[in-house]
């Protein structure tokens, strides 16, 4: 049986797409037994979601990298 | 009373991302948006000396931002025939002849409504991830918005799978907190 603390990590991988099926068939198995995980679970889920709606980009570390550079150059 | 201290040397690291998101839903062009960035950064250093420390450093270079980003429009459209207002009642030519109306914004729609709260909520999130710690905020970004496979931030940041999901982990359990409080109930 799977423990509280590789539950969180296999939820975590699920938000990413990145757990196997039979990690995803302990996950379910474990959150119907524990009431905490399974709260986790679902803020966990809503993060994502809020974090998919909000169109968030951002600069590489190259692009952050070129402008320090620039900066610290110009005075 | 200077109970904000100025610090350049810290600036791209803990505002380049904030400043570029909230240039780039106003200008819409990623190149763009990071000029001006660069430019805010430039101007903020060169007019550091008059950074009184009343408001926050972000809340200062934003406002420089703002200015930057009215300047942009203005130089875009002070080349000639920019600048009167041209309008298309209609693009397809098929539709020629069909009453206007039809074209007209729904006034019930809340669609609108989502594109400015998304935008909002971006920035929340945004506060959220400069309170975490240099490290987390790294792999989370890399991860979570760049979608960056876990080999990649692996090989980068040269640390190894388990180490990155349990930044994740640490990082997603205070970004649930924080949206907790800033945003709406998670």
């Amino acid at each position: 049986m799977m423990n509280c603390e590789e539950a969180a990590k296999v939820c975590n991988k699920l938000q990413y797409k990145e757990a196997s099926l039979w990690e995803k068939i302990q996950l379910k198995f474990h959150l119907l037994i524990c009431k905490a995980c399974a709260t986790f679970s679902k803020k966990n889920n809503r993060l994502t979601t809020l974090m998919d709606k909000a169109p968030l980009q951002c600069l590489s570390i190259q692009e952050k990298k070129i402008m320090e550079e620039s900066l610290k150059t110009e005075p | 009373m200077t109970s904000n201290k100025i610090n350049p040397e810290k600036w791209v690291g803990n505002y380049a991302d904030y400043l570029y998101n909230y240039a780039v839903v106003r200008v819409s062009d990623a190149e763009i948006a990071k000029d001006l960035v660069q430019e805010t950064f430039l101007a903020g250093l060169k007019s550091a000396i008059n950074y009184q420390g009343i408001a926050s450093e972000r809340t200062w270079l934003i406002a420089i931002l703002k200015r930057k980003v009215i300047d942009h429009y203005r130089k875009i459209n002070s080349k000639k025939g920019k600048a009167e207002v041209r309008m298309n009642y209609s693009n397809q030519t098929d539709a020629e002849g069909d009453w206007l109306e039809e074209q007209v914004a729904d006034p019930l729609s809340l669609l609108e409504n989502d594109n400015i709260e998304n935008e909002e909520l971006g920035f929340a999130i945004q506060e959220c991830i400069a309170q975490l710690p240099q490290k987390q905020s790294d792999v989370f970004t890399m991860k979570t918005i760049k979608g960056l496979s876990t080999e990649d931030i692996c090989n980068e940041l040269d640390i190894n799978p388990s180490n990155l999901w349990v930044m994740i982990h640490r990082a997603r359990t205070s970004l649930m907190g924080c949206l907790n409080e800033n945003w709406f109930e998670l």
